[in-house]
């Protein structure tokens, strides 16, 4: 597993400051091809800024990114984004006057790089898949805080990525909607699409991921079998306190 | 003007996509309608109906570039008159060189678009309020390099040559002509502009940047191509009105009065709507005829019904419109209907 080109997603020694707040010091971090891995860390970790540096939101001070062997550090979001790496957002940002439909198909065709019946049809399927069909012709900023969160998660899926990113789409949820999410990215996990999962509904993580990453302080601080992480006594100090809390608010 | 030619439903894959409804196809076949009309009405009206109204289209055009500029581009611009001024002093130049004006008009879209090239590098390096008072100042840059051209007439102006020959009622009616043309290709421009693949992103830039990008949208390149079509439609805009004026004076044509007639104007009409310009220009275009006579106050006025339109109407007159009629001239939306549901 260490020889490189298994490795689809590659973060070496980022650092990113803004200000006297560090949300990465010399922060390594790989995907393999397929792989889901899971993370998790205290609120203020800067999982949500590693994503930022992975889609091209955000400009590490210094250190690399690499992507299906190739560096994109100095490559603009979009052009990541037709590489094949698609990402959700924590806030969801939906194109509020837009059909939930269309919302979806500006990522089938500007990300998936589809065209007329064939960007339908991804699209389409994307909003079948996600359980989004039936508000696709409804604007999108009329949706609630769930359906939003599925959005996210449609327009990441209808540009094809190679790697998902999905920063807290299972927070607010009952647990069949868990279930369901469960469910489907496990289905991506079976069509060869890597996902790193960010999550503080830590069983969710342990019911999906292959690998688990705790983050503290812009430091993984643990990194392997979701098991092992966490058993370690770091990341159980740090960080299982909150999770634990969190799991008490879904019972 | 595109006509009302209808998407037939593409049927394959389990999913169809739909463009227009009936509504928005009569609509359109409507706005046809009034064009045809509109350019037969030298043959019946008076010219100083015609004349007027040759202001009326002037507005429409500006205040529509204006509309894909902030309204789908993001880039609230009240330089505008920079392209204005560039439009009018090219028909000018192109009369020199024994173009014939009204062609000028032509060549008034394709300079100002290529000299928009570069103003897009300086000015898409600010953002937000900076991009706003950015584009004035590159505006009065503008004006003060016309200004030291001798050639171009300098701080006084010029008068424009090549249309002495013409009889006057020729001239009013192809002046008329000119006009309508410009004000129905900008509108056009803009629904192809948004109907084809770049109207999907740029919708999403509209709503979101930063989601737009990470969907997979080139974002600069999808506001560049607004703003060389917006300098352009402008471009073309001051053209019709040194050819209607006969003459040109710097300080007039890059005057800022000509951004702030298109902010009203789309503020009034609803922003965002390829409609709203349409209705906000005729709004504006009658205050205009019936309280020009009172001075001050008609621009305290003006004022009032921009501050009132923004608070209460915050989506504009179109806007209303589509809130309670669902009523689109200009479809350019995407419905998705399953081939087996019928
Ligand atoms: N653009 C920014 N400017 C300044 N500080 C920022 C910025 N973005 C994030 N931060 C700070 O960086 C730290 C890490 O933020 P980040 O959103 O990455 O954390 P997180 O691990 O995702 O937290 P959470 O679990 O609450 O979502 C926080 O202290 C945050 O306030
Ligand atoms: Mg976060």
């Amino acid at each position: 597993m260490t020889d490189p080109t298994h490795h689809l997603l590659e973060l070496r020694g980022v650092t990113k400051r803004f200000g006297k707040v560090t949300v990465a010091t010399d922060l390594d971090l790989v995907v393999s091809a397929g792989e889901t891995l899971g993370i998790v860390g205290p609120n203020g970790a800067g999982k949500t800024s590693l994503f930022a540096m992975i889609s091209g939101d955000l400009h590490p001070d210094s250190g690399a990114v690499l992507f299906a062997g190739r560096d994109i550090t100095g490559v603009s979001a979009h052009r990541r984004a037709r590489l094949g790496l698609g990402r959700t957002y924590q806030v969801p940002r939906p194109f509020e006057k837009m059909t939930v439909f269309e919302n979806v198909l500006v990522a089938a065709t500007t990300g998936a790089g589809t065209r007329g019946q064939a960007a339908a049809t991804l699209a389409g399927e994307t909003l079948d898949r996600t359980g989004m069909y039936d508000v696709a012709n409804r604007v999108a900023g009329s949706l609630t805080l769930l359906q939003r969160k599925r959005l996210e998660l449609a327009r990441a899926l209808a540009t094809r990525p190679r790697l998902v990113l999905l920063d807290e789409v299972a927070g607010g949820l009952t647990d069949p909607e868990v279930a369901e999410l469960v469910t489907l990215v496990r289905s991506l996990h079976d069509t060869g699409i890597a996902v790193v999962w960010i999550e503080h509904v830590v069983h969710a993580l342990t019911a999906t991921v292959d690998r688990l990453a705790c983050l503290a302080g812009g430091r993984v601080v643990a990194d392997g079998l979701p098991a092992d992480v966490l058993a370690d006594p770091t990341v159980r100090e740090l960080y299982l306190g909150q999770a634990v809390a969190t799991d008490e608010d879904v019972a | 003007m595109s006509t009302t030619r209808e998407t037939a439903p593409r049927v394959s894959g389990g999913f169809r996509v739909r463009r227009d409804s009936r509504l928005s196809r009569y609509g359109m076949l409507g706005l046809v309608a009034v064009c045809i009309g509109l350019a037969g009405l030298p043959y019946v009206v008076y010219e100083s109906v015609t004349s007027s109204l040759v202001t009326l289209f002037v507005l429409i055009a500006m205040a529509s570039m204006w509309n894909l500029l902030a309204g789908f581009g993001g880039m609230a611009s009240i330089g505008q008159q920079a392209y204005v001024g560039i439009g009018g002093y090219t028909v000018i130049w192109a009369a020199d060189q024994g173009i014939n004006p009204f062609l000028g008009i032509a060549v008034a879209a394709l300079f100002s678009a290529v000299l928009a090239v570069p103003t897009s590098l300086l000015a898409f390096r600010l953002r937000g309020d900076y991009f706003a008072v950015g584009t004035w100042v590159i505006a009065e840059v503008y004006r003060l390099l016309v200004i030291k051209s001798d050639s171009l007439g300098g701080p006084s102006g010029r008068a424009l040559t090549g249309l002495s020959d013409m009889g006057l009622t020729a001239r009013n009616a192809a002046t008329y002509w000119a006009a309508l043309v410009v004000a129905v290709v900008c509108v056009a421009a803009g629904y192809l502009l948004l109907r084809g693949r770049v109207g999907l992103s740029l919708t999403a830039v509209r709503d979101d940047e930063i989601a737009a990008r990470a969907a997979g949208v080139d974002v600069t390149t999808a506001k560049r191509i607004v703003y060389l079509v917006s300098a352009a439609g402008c471009g073309a805009a001051g053209g019709v009105v040194v050819v209607d004026a006969l003459s040109i004076q710097p300080t007039a044509i890059f005057s800022v009065q000509w951004s702030a007639y298109m902010i009203f104007i789309v503020v009034i009409g609803g922003i965002g709507y390829l409609e709203g310009p349409l209705l906000g220009a005729v709004v504006f275009f009658a205050l205009q005829q019936y309280l020009a006579d009172y001075g001050t106050w008609y621009l305290i006025l003006l004022g009032v019904v921009a501050a009132a339109s923004a608070v209460w109407m915050p989506r504009g007159l179109w806007g209303q419109v589509v809130h309670r009629t669902g009523l689109r001239l200009f479809p350019v939306g995407y419905r998705l209907d399953r081939t087996d549901q019928q």
